[in-house]
């Protein structure tokens, strides 16, 4: 089942709230997240790309709890990535998000200035929220690791075992990295995602002016070669990228941490079992990984230990 | 090939007995009945109690789906029991009775996961074929779906089980369990109109429901004293306000959570399982989210959401068919049997 997110046929036209439906080019529909709409546009001038996530209400809950639910969101994902854009003077500050361009929590209500069309009163579809902010080039750790699955399925057996003994190692420095990242955002950014799977981490490559090796400078982008010709491994060279903090808190509790931790382990796990046995030697125990990541990481770590226990006990009456 | 199956692993008795063609299409239900232990209002169902009602009735029960299902004991292919996760001495009388039939009649044994028992009967009643699981029962509540041969864990309550919660702030309102407690928190939901504010968890794919439910007492306790108010009209808010926002809050989040999964794993299509599976409201709320997403939803009703024997016949049958038994020794029950421990031998994909 576990195929790359496609955008399925929606009931109706997709929302776009006011102002983007003026945008040219159009905004252009990359993904179907699981709150959000996501689409690809500009910001000022049509050469700065931007996200915009569009929160639509959501239908099946009710108005006063979407409404509530739909602006704390939306809100606490700006103030977070405000917050964590600022440590980008932090010369050794280790989490990148994207910069938040612009947001509005409620895209109906009455603004002075706008007319009802403007604002979308008149068109119930028009209901819900959206936050602009930076475009990260690049994939998600997800994709990443469903690509390498393919290599690997494809070619492993062929390829000689140093090649695929290098590729794991790269697969492992890409896992330790992620625990440094999201060490990084515990401690320094004083944050719990709320939401960490694998969807939710990119890696940004580098740009190329910014490569400093160019010499063996492989084709323009070797990732963007065609799904079902793995015919490389993926490359996992870049920034960490961490995005979707809608459900993130302000938070320094070792137990908000732990259960970050724990809902991350789930997802991964779930999500691509054949790194899953190396989940908790490289993302968690790794001195390069969350537990080298910041002083307290020890503390979590131990506090982890209890809430995996906690869930396996709750989860055994039928 | 035939199965009769036994569950036991909460206050439900079932026998099933079901008839899988060699040849494959549709299974037959040839039986499929219960008897529930229903506990005066107020209170839980006691293990020792539970384990009682089993012992009383389990070989009536047998008898009975027999005779309804008209096979011939020589027919039977093999004795189907839920080995768990469960209620320990429930599930005990239940595996004694199965190892008894098996030496009696001389037929092998299958120890069956009860999670995984829902999720086949479900996909086998809806043709659903690889959708997302939401599995809410009295004692589990856990998002799932199908990767290589297991039924992976995406999401699962942090601490107490959704149908665990409304069950409790049943007997605080001391509201009947007959038929069930969440039926009848429904049937008064249907009159609330207070939308009252309760905590909101939802981490991730996963959840929790301890702090709604420490809230909503609190907020019964204010009722009964006469001091909760509509905070628009000033009205007196009543048990079925109560009803009707504890409803509203957990329903929404556990759509909440089965979007996240269906967005992570690229799925348009839902399915519902567990006795909490059979909540109109949450079946609603869970078609708009997956026909918003161009997908559909799945759910059975009562006769196989429910906790039933015929989900465990043909789990186990569909285990039986690729060889796979569980030796008299080796039929043991164990109350925690996590539902991504089994490998899903029968599936290809
Ligand atoms: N700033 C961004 N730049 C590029 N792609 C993004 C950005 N933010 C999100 N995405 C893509 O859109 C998807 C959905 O966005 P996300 O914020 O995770 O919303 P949701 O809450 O719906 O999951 C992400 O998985 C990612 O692929
Ligand atoms: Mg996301």
């Amino acid at each position: 089942m576990i195929s790359t997110t496609s955008i399925p046929q929606r009931e109706a036209q997709p929302f776009l709230p006011y102002p983007f439906t003026e945008t040219q080019p159009p905004p252009h529909l990359v993904t179907q997240g699981a709150e959000a709409l996501l689409y690809r546009t500009h910001f000022l001038t049509p050469s700065t790309a931007a996200a915009l996530k569009a929160r639509p209400s959501k239908p099946y809950r009710h108005p006063t709890l979407d409404a509530r639910l739909t602006k704390q969101r939306v809100l606490a994902e700006a103030r977070v990535l405000v917050k964590l854009s600022a440590l980008a003077s932090d010369p050794d500050n280790e989490v990148k998000v994207p910069a938040v361009f612009n947001l509005e929590w409620d895209a109906a209500r009455k603004i002075n200035g706008l007319t009802e069309d403007q604002r979308g009163a008149r068109r119930t579809t028009a209901a819900g929220a959206w936050l602009l902010m930076e475009w990260i080039e690049g994939k998600s750790v997800k994709d990443l690791l469903r690509e390498w699955d393919s290599w690997f399925m494809a070619t492993g057996s062929t390829a000689s075992p140093e090649e695929v003994q290098a590729q794991v190692e790269a697969v492992k420095r890409l896992l330790r990295r992620i625990g440094r990242a999201v060490g990084a955002l515990h401690s320094k950014g004083g944050v719990v995602h709320g939401d960490l799977t694998t969807s939710n981490i990119m890696v940004r490559p580098a740009t190329n002016s910014s490569t400093s090796n160019g010499s063996a400078a492989p084709t323009i982008d070797e990732n963007a070669q065609a799904d079902d010709m793995p015919a490389r491994p993926p490359n996992f060279e870049g920034e960490i990228v961490l995005i979707d903090f809608g459900l993130a808190t302000q938070s320094v509790q070792d137990e908000d941490r732990a259960v970050d931790l724990y809902v991350l382990e789930r997802a991964f796990g779930s999500t691509h079992p054949r790194q899953e046995g190396q989940f908790d030697a490289e993302v968690l125990q790794s001195q390069e990984g969350y537990r080298g990541s910041y002083k307290g990481a020890n503390v979590v770590l131990k506090r982890l230990e209890e809430v995996r226990l906690r869930g396996r006990k709750k989860s055994m009456i039928g | 090939m035939i199965a009769i199956g036994l569950e036991g692993s909460a206050n439900k008795l079932g026998v099933g007995v079901i008839l899988q063609p060699a040849k494959g299409g549709p299974a037959q239900i040839l039986s499929n009945i219960r008897h529930t232990y229903v506990s005066p209002p107020g209170e839980g169902f006691l293990p020792k109690d539970t384990a009682k009602h089993h012992r009383a009735y389990v070989s009536t029960l047998v008898k009975r789906a027999l005779a309804e299902a008209g096979v011939r004991l020589e027919d039977i292919d093999c004795i189907c029991y839920t080995k768990g996760p469960g209620m320990g001495a429930p599930l005990q009388s239940v595996a004694v009775a199965a190892r008894t039939l098996s030496l009696l009649w001389n037929k092998p044994l299958v120890g069956v996961n009860h999670c995984v028992g829902h999720i086949e009967m479900g996909r086998e009643i809806t043709g659903a074929t690889n959708p997302v699981v939401l599995y809410v029962s009295g004692g589990n509540t856990q998002v799932i779906a199908y990767s290589s041969q297991r039924y992976r864990i995406f999401g699962e309550a942090l601490d107490i089980a959704v149908g665990n919660c409304l069950d409790r702030f049943a007997r605080t309102l001391n509201i009947s369990n007959d038929p069930a407690p969440g039926y009848n928190i429904e049937q008064l939901a249907k009159r609330g109109k207070v939308l009252l504010d309760l905590p909101y968890a939802v981490k991730g794919m996963d959840c929790s429901f301890s702090g709604i439910l420490a809230r909503v007492d609190e907020l019964a306790a204010q009722m009964r004293a006469g001091t909760l108010k509509d905070p628009v009209t000033g009205d007196a808010v009543t048990p079925e306000d109560l009803c009707f926002s504890l409803q509203e809050t957990v329903y929404a989040m556990l759509v909440e959570i089965t979007e996240r999964a269906m967005a992570h794993v690229g799925s348009s299509q839902v399915l519902i399982v567990g006795g909490v599976g059979c909540n109109e409201r949450l079946q609603e709320m869970m078609g708009i989210m997956a026909k918003d997403r161009g997908g559909s939803v799945y759910a059975t009703d009562e006769r196989f959401c429910i906790d039933n024997g015929i989900m465990i016949a043909h789990a186990g049958l569909l285990a039986y068919r690729t060889g796979f038994a569980t030796a008299l020794e080796e039929s043991t029950c164990t109350q925690r049997f996590r539902t991504d421990d089994v490998h899903i031998a029968w599936r290809e994909d």
